[in-house]
């Protein structure tokens, strides 16, 4: 198969460039991920995060045919060749596939993305009913892969101050936990013309989900919220 | 050389579910805690833990953990220690609770309550009947976890050194640990971080396998630490073969699956385990239904078209408990085995999951060793929790659902041990020059660039090895055969060379360095199972077919000069109640 990998070491002194490899492997009931540990394996030099090999760590996001997604369960038969591999788009490269996610993990703690509940402990747990947990699913299950936020146009023009789908994809799934009474200080936080609002809803988010979410319908979600609090 | 420092309080070592629960612990003490983790946090290995945690909240049928501990003693095969069982499963429910209170996400009950399933090996009054004890969030329980004590962390404050690859542990003469030499895997600058108390929470090393439910960043570096330290491993030939891992490619399908109400069928469409565990059918311990398998493939019942695997069934529950229950298993089964659980059985075979030995550790997270004034005396300032210790409460077999329960358990435990420690050690002892020597050596020795040994292929040698030699039924000669194997293969690995010399984020520099620590933990586990005969939880010796109590309730000790065994015995005393004495064991 072939494989057109983008390669960039700053140690080098080259710019970036697009390399070619060829593979010798059979796609069949194989993910792209076992093709690239394969090229490693012949190049060493060839650098790749990857940890759970099955879509649930959210290591080895990049962009697959121009695509953003998951190298471990991208099917390797149903790409078109040669297959063309780069870095996240829109964050630093440091070195070949792997970017510099500082701006993603900062908004992402910039939510608070922890539950506040000033109430005494039960000495049980806190009860939620099914319903009000199921509230909770679509959400929850982000693993912070990046694919969304990095496929968002107004990420990429403001890093530092749009929170991007994946932050408010989280910053949703708290301001529905029944069990947080952090909501309007959550929702205070969000009401800027940045924060929450340079979503444009042009859904590039739900598109390139590994896991399916839909972080569009999530912000659209709190920006009703927002206005409900208002009337 | 000199080289930059950071000092804090105290200092984790990993940063999966066992690590973030003791650095919250001493976090939300005020204490600086720093978390060394060689990838962002949220990647490690927790995330993928599936079916559950353990914990008798009786909130399905009544429980009791008198009841769960009883349960984890049997599954261990006896061989776990009943003072540290007793602990975990006392403990277990106000554990579970707290992780709810820090907004863990459980599926719940119509009554609001945390939900709980089934799993195997787990009973009501001491055998009697089916208990219902595993908490879950879905099928995503690692993930919730995981997460949760992440977000926790970031509340508290946590100071955390993420892709950092921690190489060896900074000890001065009198034996104390101060601390780790840590690789900024970005910049490939070595960095010392001095702490008056260090945790090793490093997981496994099911890696070491050719097929293996782990990440693949599983590699045992805790382990290879520890070793190099003096520590020796404890009950190394204990490997776990998770039962349910996809044919061939190995990703975990969890028991929840077995829990909720799938069963194993061979290619005749038998339910062959009612012939295996006629009482508890496919929810026997998960070393008895790793060895029925491994038996119906053998004796030609095995499915599809090679006979290499058998199906595990779940279209019979229909497509909503499926969706609502196990939604995550559902997806990987679609992807790597093209099999939609709703319509098609998956094929399964045993897997090699989870490591019940590792770095010998008492119930508050101690690292004990032999020492000249005693057998299981605390290396002063080292800590050790989760997969990467053996406390034990997992003995020769754990139970599913009870590695969760483990980690945060002796997360919390080893943190509050630590919080002490650092009350009676209130001053940093000087860390001798050459302290760092050892591990800015590991560094320097991939210096070397040219002709010679290729470390994929080591690796892989390494891994056949281990699964032609180490699997679910081993022999006497297989054994032997296959140390003298792995011993060739620790020569041709001093002739190994690094083909990329660059610093910025050289991922092979690291893969070297973990193929260090992975053949150390393949030999400690390889020699240990070649040591005991007998027959007890996840080893089965085919030449010594039964366990033999009188001369093997014992630990076994692996040191790693001159791969040396050393045994100890079990902590049969629990802690209040009375003890369980070894009985056979059937399901």
């Amino acid at each position: 198969m072939r494989f057109s990998i983008y390669r960039y070491n700053p140690e080098s002194g080259a710019k970036p460039s697009m390399q070619d490899y060829t593979l010798d492997i059979a796609p069949e009931g194989k993910m792209l991920l076992d093709a690239i540990l394969a090229l490693k394996d012949i190049d060493p030099t060839l650098s790749v995060r990857r940890s759970c090999r099955e879509g649930v760590c959210g290591s080895d996001a990049m962009n697959i045919n121009g695509q953003n997604g998951l190298a471990c369960i991208t099917p390797l038969a149903d790409l078109k060749q040669p297959i063309e591999l780069r870095p996240l788009p829109g964050l630093p490269v440091i070195r070949d596939l792997i970017v510099d996610l500082t701006q993603f993990y900062q908004q992402y703690r910039s939510i608070q993305p922890y539950l506040i509940n000033h109430d005494p402990e039960p000495e049980i747990e806190r009860l939620q009913s099914p319903a009000e947990r199921a509230e909770l699913d679509g959400a929850y299950e982000c693993m912070l892969c990046a694919c969304c936020s990095t496929a968002c146009p107004s990420f990429w023009w403001n890093p530092d101050k749009f929170v991007g789908p994946a932050g408010l994809l989280q910053a949703y799934r708290f301001i529905v936990d029944s069990r947080d009474q952090a909501t309007n200080a959550r929702l205070d936080d969000l009401e800027d013309p940045y924060r929450l609002f340079r979503c444009h809803g042009i859904m590039n988010c739900v598109e390139v989900c590994p896991k399916g979410l839909n972080p569009t319908e999530a912000i659209g979600r709190i920006k009703s919220l927002l206005v409900d609090r208002t009337v | 050389m000199s080289l930059p420092k950071r000092t804090f309080d105290a200092l984790v070592i990993g940063a999966g579910g066992g690590g973030l629960r003791a650095a919250l612990q001493l976090a939300d003490a005020d204490l600086k805690v720093a978390v060394v983790s060689k990838v962002f946090p949220t990647r490690s290995h927790t995330v993928a833990a599936q079916g559950g945690i353990n914990a008798a909240l009786g909130n399905v049928s009544p429980d009791n953990w008198h009841w769960h501990m009883y349960d984890t003693i049997k599954g261990s095969d006896y061989l776990g220690d009943q003072d540290a069982i007793e602990f975990m499963c006392r403990a277990a429910a106000q554990t579970v609770r707290e992780l709810e209170h820090y907004g863990l996400p459980f599926s719940r009950l119509d009554n609001g309550k945390i939900y709980q399933r089934t799993f195997g090996g787990q009973s009501a009054h001491f055998g009697q009947g089916q208990a219902v004890r595993a908490c879950a969030a879905a099928d995503r329980t690692g993930h919730a976890m995981l997460h949760t004590l992440y977000q926790q962390n970031i509340r508290a404050k946590t100071h955390f050194f993420d892709e950092f690859y921690a190489l060896d542990l900074v000890k001065d003469e009198e034996g104390y640990v101060l601390g780790v030499v840590a690789l900024e895997i970005e910049t490939g600058e070595p960095l010392l971080i001095e702490a008056r108390t260090t945790l090793l929470a490093t997981g496994g090393a099911a890696r070491i396998f050719r097929t293996s439910t782990n990440a693949l960043i599983n590699t045992g570096d805790g382990l290879g630490m520890a070793l190099r330290a003096g520590i020796p491993l404890q009950d190394m030939e204990f490997f776990q073969f998770h039962p349910t891992g996809i044919a061939g490619v190995g990703n975990l399908i969890s028991e929840a699956a077995r829990g909720e109400g799938g069963f194993l069928v061979n290619r005749h469409g038998e339910r062959f385990m009612q012939r295996y565990a006629p009482e508890t059918t496919d929810l026997a311990s998960r070393d008895v239904v790793s060895r029925a398998i491994v038996t119906e493939v053998r004796a030609g019942n095995g499915c599809g078209e090679q006979g290499d695997h058998v199906w595990l069934k779940l279209d019979h529950l229909g497509a909503d408990k499926i969706k609502s229950r196990l939604p995550g298993i559902r997806d990987l089964a679609r992807r790597f085995a093209h099999a939609d659980p709703i319509e098609a059985p998956i094929p399964v075979f045993p897997t090699a999951h989870y490591m019940m030995g590792g770095i010998p550790s008492n119930r508050h997270g101690q690292v004990v060793a032999p020492t000249a004034t005693g057998p299981e005396e605390a290396v002063p300032g080292l800590y050790a929790v989760g997969e990467c210790a053996c406390v034990s409460v997992h003995g020769a077999n754990r139970l599913g659902g009870n590695s969760l329960l483990d980690i945060v358990v002796f997360g919390r435990a080893a943190g509050s041990h630590m919080l002490d420690y650092l009350r009676e050690n209130p001053y940093p002892r000087p860390i001798p020059r050459e302290a760092t020597e050892l591990a800015l050596a590991r560094l320097a020795r991939w210096e070397r660039g040219g002709p010679g040994e290729s470390i994929p292929e080591i690796r892989e040698a390494m891994r056949k090895i281990m699964e032609d030699h180490c699997g679910v039924f081993r022999s006497s000669a297989g054994l032997r055969e296959g140390v003298e194997k792995m011993q060739v293969l620790r020569e041709r690995f001093s002739r190994a060379v690094l083909h990329d010399q660059s610093k910025i984020f050289n991922t092979a520099r690291i893969e070297a360095l973990e193929l260090e620590n992975m053949l150390q933990t393949a030999l400690a586990s390889i020699v240990s199972a070649s040591g005991r005969h007998e027959s007890r939880g996840a080893h089965s010796q085919v030449d010594f077919p039964v366990r033999d109590d009188k001369n093997w309730l014992k630990h076994s000790l692996y040191f790693l000069e001159g791969g040396r065994l050393d045994y100890k015995p079990v902590r049969l005393k629990p802690l209040t109640v009375e003890s369980f004495p070894p009985v056979p064991r059937t399901y």
